[in-house]
């Protein structure tokens, strides 16, 4: 079986561990993730104007490379691509007035209809796959590693796009469970990192980061699991700051999901390009001898 | 004979000529055929106005009347008095409602309005010529009311009805009297201690020579109408010989089983063989069939064994009694909203619900009188309220307001202020919603006097944080997030229909609103009234209500059962249905239409009867009868029919 696959931008430069490490994984659960051709950005942040039409016109143009694919679903692992893609569809097929608008607008493109369903690869886990049928295929199962998965706002906010329940999301939580990891809840797993305020205003998120952490950390947990690049940015690059100003921090690796599921399957370490992370999570995975060759 | 009309146009001083033109209304039937008198008056139920009516009655001679004012349900009534003064049948005045039905939504057209009000009056002409006289029945009355629910508006109820001098049966599904009231620690503003309040009440009750009170009992049929409801009562077995206990308390200490206690909200536990709380004052033995060993297959004979009066009787049966009442008044309270609804609030044990913490702050709950949380029995340092949980919360729960939260959360911050020395109490906020006697001041005072921090914010989350309960919340008023390390949390969960509602509102013929709540028969003026005539509500099965406004609204559900029973007998309107004996063929199908059970089919004429006393003529019958046969005093399909002709008529 094969599913079109939208990657976006930043799968394709930061978070290349991301990306090769999800291709690698779903090939191991029989899924051969195409890339969609010609994708263009997927708008980064959904906007909030009042001309709102203009913003939707990158995520709808990628929703209709899709129909031209003949395919009628994509699927997303970057938590923004997913929530500017899915809400801008959201938006057109409630809102018929506005789809014929940006239709026009796009008049040497075919017209969109709203037909083209965007997930996420934890929805496709979870609804294609299934946690009985990864579990059976787990080669290295995780255990005696404490997880906290980190769900960030994008995969739940709004609750119209979200892909599991809002307040107390599991999806994450049962892929790992699936995968034989122990794993940590934390009541900050669905707060905001502070997203873009890293730029205008790190002090703020270098905070939020603090409570994030050591929240999770309280908790026993050795490392955070998520999907989101942002996240993963703000999460790891701002530890050697935390690190400097608590004397006491050591730092706490940050993984994608889908590292873990590929070394789970028993795949080769090298595919997870763990040497991208912005904090080295090998001494612990090989701690808990999760790094065979 | 001659008919003469008189057709009376009512301003309503701007409400109705505001929008309708009166003079051309009244210009345009004043030579209507059989048309005899049509004028207009500013206010026609005003004194003058009536006395307009009745003397152009007399000196027209009029034999049928036409007032085209505002809707029947307001006064149809006092003109049908007026007729009657005047000489005239009632029966022979009819209203065109030309405020409800056409200015009040016609407001921005006015021609239209005056034109479509033209046709309202001539139809009621029309409807008028072929009325008949009519005589209202006299049904008899049973003066013995029925009140359902013993909580404190229920014990209110029966309690002055008694006092009246009349017979009251009370049924209470719990195996005890004293409702919500009885588990609260105590009342605002005055912080009364309620048993001081509820003791005397329940106890005057029990004793009561005109009371008798039904526990574990539970209303199972009602048929029959107003002056003669049949109610058939079922009790459930208490599976105890009273004659022979003599409450040792034996069994219990025996009883291997052990449940939550329902009185103490979970908080404590009790025997599947228990004693009745002391604060409802019928302390007696039971058997919770729910629970016990015995009676769910097992061998255990724990309690029957010991019990040293031999009063254990495991093959009690729940008997069954019918009464005959001539009115019901409905106090079944109210219900809890499930704070699980929210999910952002952690489910922990230290997150309670308003009810919980009245059982914490009672010194007869289950600490005593001592405050301690529930968790660990530490005494609570800090402790958060959450009002509105699920009231004014659509997205949650509902858009209403619960009406008492905001009170009891004042009153709980108070009293927890006084026992706990150095403890804080916090109070998450939307609006503050004090508008009773007193209640302003008391909130000042819990502010100011016992130092209750109050946030006007909402709580977005709750979480364990080891010996705390972490309270994000935001403070709106100096705009910033605000984290509370909470020992105890209280939500000030929605009052809510009170689970079997709607169930009993079946049996009884009364409406529920959307939410479950019973429904009054007008909410201006008849807010104790159902539309079923002799069941009355009172307190907060109708609405969120604390318990002066309970009490005043059974006060108001009394004084119209009581001036019931001030009458020999009762009057039932005549125009109901009746069927043509020569045309109906007995089919049935009107009897199983008919929601008031007013008609069965003669087991010898075969054709169908009806019970003119229970007819409420809706109009069910009608509709259904195959054969035409079925037909309504003063509204025959040759009315419908002359009717149709005007309205579709005019407007062509």
């Amino acid at each position: 079986m094969s599913l079109s696959y939208y990657p976006g931008c930043t799968l394709k430069t930061k978070a290349k561990n991301a990306e090769d490490s999800a291709i690698a994984a779903m090939a191991a659960l029989g899924i051969e993730l195409v890339e969609l051709p010609r994708w263009n950005c997927c708008g980064t942040v959904y906007s909030f104007a009042g001309d709102e039409e203009l913003h939707q016109l990158a995520p709808v143009r990628n929703l209709i490379r899709v129909k031209e694919t003949g395919g009628d679903r994509v699927a997303t692992i970057c938590s923004f691509c997913y929530n500017t893609l899915k809400r801008a569809n959201l938006l057109v097929t409630s809102n018929p007035e506005k789809m014929h608008t940006i239709n026009t607008f796009m008049e040497e493109e075919i017209d969109y209809e709203g037909d083209v369903e965007v997930v996420h690869l934890l929805e496709v886990l979870r609804d294609d796959i299934g946690w009985e049928t990864i579990a059976e295929k787990v080669q290295v199962p995780l255990t005696g590693l404490k997880v906290a998965p980190y769900y960030g706002c994008t995969l739940l906010r709004p609750q119209e796009i979200a892909i599991d329940d809002v307040e107390r999301p599991t999806i994450m939580h049962d892929l790992l469970k699936a995968l034989g990891a122990d794993v940590v809840d934390f009541p900050y797993a669905t707060e905001c990192c502070g997203s873009y305020q890293i730029i205008s205003n790190p002090d703020y998120v270098s905070q939020r980061v603090w409570d994030i952490l050591s929240s999770a950390m309280r908790r026993k947990a050795d490392a955070i699991v998520l999907s989101c690049p942002l996240c993963d940015a703000n999460l790891g690059q701002t530890q050697k700051e935390l690190m400097q100003t608590h004397s006491e921090f050591k730092g706490i690796p940050i993984l994608y999901f889908t590292q873990l599921l590929a070394l789970a399957l028993g795949l080769d370490p090298e595919i997870c390009r763990l040497e991208l992370n912005y904090v080295d999570p090998r001494p612990l995975l090989e701690s808990k001898e999760l790094l065979r060759q | 004979m001659e008919k003469r009309i008189g057709v009376f146009v009512c301003h309503c001083g701007l409400n109705i000529a505001g929008t309708v033109d009166v003079e051309q209304v009244v210009e345009a039937v004043k030579d209507y055929p059989d048309v005899v008198y049509a004028g207009n008056y500013i206010y026609m139920c005003s004194d003058p106005g009536q006395e307009l009516v009745r003397t152009t009655i007399r000196e027209q001679n009029l034999n049928g009347v036409v007032m085209s004012n505002c809707s029947p349900l307001m006064h149809e009534k006092t003109f049908r008095r007026v007729a009657t003064k005047a000489g005239l049948n009632p029966y022979l005045l009819e209203i065109a409602n030309i405020r409800e039905d056409v200015s009040w939504p016609h407001e921005n057209e006015k021609e239209l309005a005056t034109k479509k009000a033209i046709s309202i009056v001539k139809m009621a002409i029309e409807k008028l010529k072929r009325n008949v006289e009519l005589t209202p029945m006299v049904v008899p009355l049973h003066k013995r009311a029925l009140v359902v629910g013993g909580g404190i508006a229920g014990i209110t109820a029966a309690l002055e009805i008694a006092s009246a001098g009349y017979e009251v049966i009370v049924v209470e599904k719990l195996p005890y009297v004293g409702g919500h009231a009885a588990q609260l620690a105590g009342t605002f503003p005055t912080l009364d201690r309620v048993p001081c309040l509820m003791a005397p009440m329940i106890a005057k009750m029990i004793s009561h020579p005109k009371i008798k009170v039904y526990t574990n009992a539970e209303v199972d049929e009602v048929s029959g109408y107003v002056g003669n409801f049949i109610v058939k009562i079922k009790t459930s077995p208490s599976y105890i010989d009273e004659g022979k206990c003599n409450n040792c308390g034996l069994c219990l200490e025996k009883c291997p089983v052990t449940c939550p206690s329902e009185f103490d909200c979970g908080l404590a536990e009790r025997k599947a063989i228990y004693i009745t709380p002391p604060e409802t004052m019928s302390q007696k033995v039971l058997i919770d069939p729910g629970n016990c060993l015995h009676l769910n297959g097992d061998e255990c004979r724990a309690c029957e064994e010991i019990c040293p009066t031999k009063a254990i009787d495991f093959l009690q049966q729940g008997i069954t009694v019918e009464k005959t009442v001539g009115a019901i008044i409905v106090a079944t309270g109210y219900g809890l909203w499930d704070k699980k609804n929210i999910p952002e609030y952690e489910s922990d044990p230290d997150v309670i619900d308003g009810l919980q913490f009245e059982r914490i702050l009672s010194p007869s709950g289950p600490t005593g009188g001592d405050i301690r949380r529930p968790s660990d029995g530490k005494v609570p340092k800090q402790i958060v309220f959450i009002s509105c949980c699920g009231s004014r919360d659509p997205e949650h729960g509902f858009t209403y307001c619960s009406r008492v939260c905001c009170m009891y959360i004042a009153k709980q911050a108070v009293l927890y202020s006084r026992t706990v020395p150095g403890g804080q109490a916090y109070v998450f906020y939307m609006d503050i919603r004090s508008d009773s006697k007193g209640y302003e001041e008391f909130v000042k005072s819990a502010m100011e006097e016992e130092r209750v921090l109050y946030l006007r914010g909402r709580v977005s989350k709750l979480f364990r944080d080891g010996d705390k309960i972490k309270v994000w919340g935001s403070d709106t008023l100096s705009g910033k997030s605000v984290e509370i390390s909470a020992d105890l949390v209280i939500m000030a969960t929605a009052m809510t229909p009170r689970e079997g509602a709607i169930a009993l509102a079946r049996k009884l013929n009364v409406t529920v609103d959307a939410i479950g709540f019973l429904t009054e028969a007008h909410p201006k003026l008849q807010p104790v009234e159902t539309l079923t005539t002799g069941i009355y509500l009172a307190g907060t099965v109708q609405w969120p209500r604390d318990i002066p406004d309970s009490i005043a609204s059974t006060g108001g559900a009394v004084s119209k059962v009581l001036s019931m029973f001030s009458r020999k007998e009762l009057l039932h309107e005549p125009t109901i249905a009746w069927p043509d004996e020569e045309v109906c063929s007995g089919c049935g199908i009107c009897a199983s239409v008919c929601t008031y059970n007013a008609i069965e089919i003669d087991p010898i004429k075969r054709v169908a009867k009806v019970n003119e006393a229970v007819c409420e003529s809706c109009g069910a019958c009608i509709a259904s009868c195959p054969s035409g046969a079925m037909r309504h005093k003063n509204w025959n399909a040759r009315q419908f029919m002359d009717m149709i002709d005007i309205a579709t008529g005019a407007y062509v």
